[in-house]
């Protein structure tokens, strides 16, 4: 294995995300040196994944980075797992283990999608929404299969239409948040011209696909892999045959970074100021981490970041600002119309189980009071993981939160971490 | 359109798409990733190299996130026991 340093940068951007991407475009236009660092084998984010084509959004903030490549550079496949000292992080790549260095940071983490407990929720081919569109998008072949695509939030629909168009036959959307909740999300939606616009595209792409609100997944079958799912709908179960159930609850921020580096959070997401620096000063923040707000609120608060990061701080009167607060609203409308009813809560029966990673029952951890408690006596939480599932899911089931993150914050080879001990 | 790529899974050979990752050649061999510590099969969860569900053994190495690997020509993969 190698080990090497790289920059010092002016900024050092985590993310290649669109909060990510349109941060090092305002930093390259400021004459700056910057790079992006990804843990994915390509830029783009989650949303943009893989290749710009039928991304116009991608192309639209790739391109004019890829004119100004000698002021960029870009480090995919790279995860960065500590932060041994002021300015320098600490990556791994696939053979190597490298410091990067900076000036000033700005962290466009993202978002992972929330996984819920349910019994058979551990079968093979019972995956996220967002994960079987990655999956689909890196390779596998979907046409003919059956597929039921269920949880909450947006993700949902945009999930299902790709499947739709990739040839998979989409059995049936399942949305846990109520008619009367969509209803007042819709007539909300006036207020954004973008979103409504955005929403009956989405409509044309989705007709044809059965939609059903007030309903949500009770239990994944199967001996081996997945056979069929069974739902409650509008108070009654019934099982549906499927291939495949593409399932996930909405969204969750990655602070896991943030936290490490010493940033506070508010209501577990990452605090700002209006200029998007964090409670640390010289490191920005931009994105999903500051509250699940979508694309727009992201490529906005990225540009914010960028500039201020380089010495630009934008005006108070800036149509950035503007951009901003719309962007905001419409993040909040979000977190109200897709909150979670509590009946999810009693989904896990008492062989359930809630930590993949060290496959700890949902009985055992009932037991215990706090995050904590429950990681010592059953090690959930304690898995490669760290907690990336099943601390949402318990802070939703058992209102626990996760402590404080320590390095490493993935796991890392145990030649990365003399590397971090040495303090390169 | 560059060609199919042609690797073995478990010992047996796969032929996937180009540039499909090695979670994507699991499924396409039709086994599971790994086995949980209580013994049960387990695949991709997230497809976005968090959930560490997907990890196999390429090569010899163990704990690969096969969700973040591109398969390539003559790849000995194998589930993660």
């Amino acid at each position: 294995m190698n080990s090497g340093s790289t920059g010092p940068f002016d900024v050092l951007v985590v993310g290649g995300g669109p909060a990510g991407l349109s941060a090092a475009t305002r930093v390259v236009e400021c004459g700056k040196h910057v790079a992006i660092v990804d843990d994915n084998l390509t830029l783009g984010g989650q949303i943009w994944r893989g290749s710009p084509r039928g991304n116009p959004g991608l192309v639209d903030l790739f391109e004019p980075l890829r004119q100004s490549l000698s002021k960029l550079a870009v480090l995919s496949g790279t995860r960065v797992f500590d932060h041994p000292a002021p300015g320098v992080l600490l990556a791994e790549q696939a053979d190597d283990v490298c410091a990067l260095r900076y000036d000033k940071l700005i962290l466009a983490t993202g978002a992972r999608e929330r996984f819920l407990p349910f019994p058979g929720w551990t079968l093979p081919k019972v995956m996220g929404a967002g994960g079987l569109q990655a999956m689909v998008k890196s390779g596998l072949p979907i046409e003919g299969k059956r597929v039921v695509v269920a949880g909450t939030g947006p993700l949902l629909l945009a999930v299902a239409s790709y499947l739709k168009r990739h040839g998979a036959q989409v059995v049936l959307i399942c949305e846990q948040a109520s008619w009367s909740a969509l209803a007042a999300f819709g007539l909300r939606l006036i207020g954004f011209r973008q979103k409504i616009k955005e929403a009956l595209e989405l409509q044309g792409k989705i007709a044809g696909i059965p939609f059903a609100a007030n309903t949500w997944p009770v239990a994944a079958l199967g001996s081996s892999k997945l056979e069929s799912v069974t739902i409650s709908r509008g108070g009654k179960t019934s099982q549906i045959a499927c291939d495949y159930l593409a399932c996930g609850f909405h969204l969750v921020p990655n602070t896991e970074l943030p936290l490490l580096l010493g940033c506070e959070l508010e209501n577990d997401n990452v605090k700002v100021d209006e200029f998007q620096e964090t409670t640390v000063p010289g490191i920005f923040c931009a994105g999903e981490p500051l509250g699940i707000g979508g694309v727009e609120s992201a490529i906005v608060e990225g540009a914010i970041a960028g500039l201020t990061a380089c010495g630009q701080k934008p005006s108070g009167d800036s149509d950035l600002f503007r951009a901003r607060r719309k962007a905001r609203r419409f993040a909040r409308l979000m977190e109200r119309t897709f909150a979670l009813r509590r009946e999810l809560k009693d989904l896990p029966t008492t062989n359930t189980v809630v930590c993949r990673c060290e496959d700890v029952t949902y009985a055992r951890l009932k037991q215990h009071s706090s995050w904590r408690a429950g990681k010592l006596h059953t090690r959930c939480g304690m898995g490669p993981c760290q907690g990336r599932v099943c601390g949402p899911a318990t802070k939703f089931l058992f209102d626990w939160n996760p402590d404080s993150v320590r390095p490493p914050i993935f796991p890392a080879r145990v030649e990365s971490l003399a590397t971090s001990r040495n303090g390169t | 359109m560059p060609s199919p790529v042609e690797l073995t899974v478990n010992g047996k050979p796969v032929t996937v798409p180009a540039e499909a990752t090695v979670a994507v050649a699991m499924m396409i061999a039709g086994v599971a990733c790994r086995t949980s510590v209580s013994g049960e099969p387990r695949s991709a969860l997230c497809g976005m190299g968090i959930c560490f569900e997907c990890r196999v053994v390429i090569n010899g190495l163990p704990h690969c996130r096969s969700c973040q690997i591109l398969c390539q020509p003559g790849m000995d993969v194998r589930a993660n026991e």
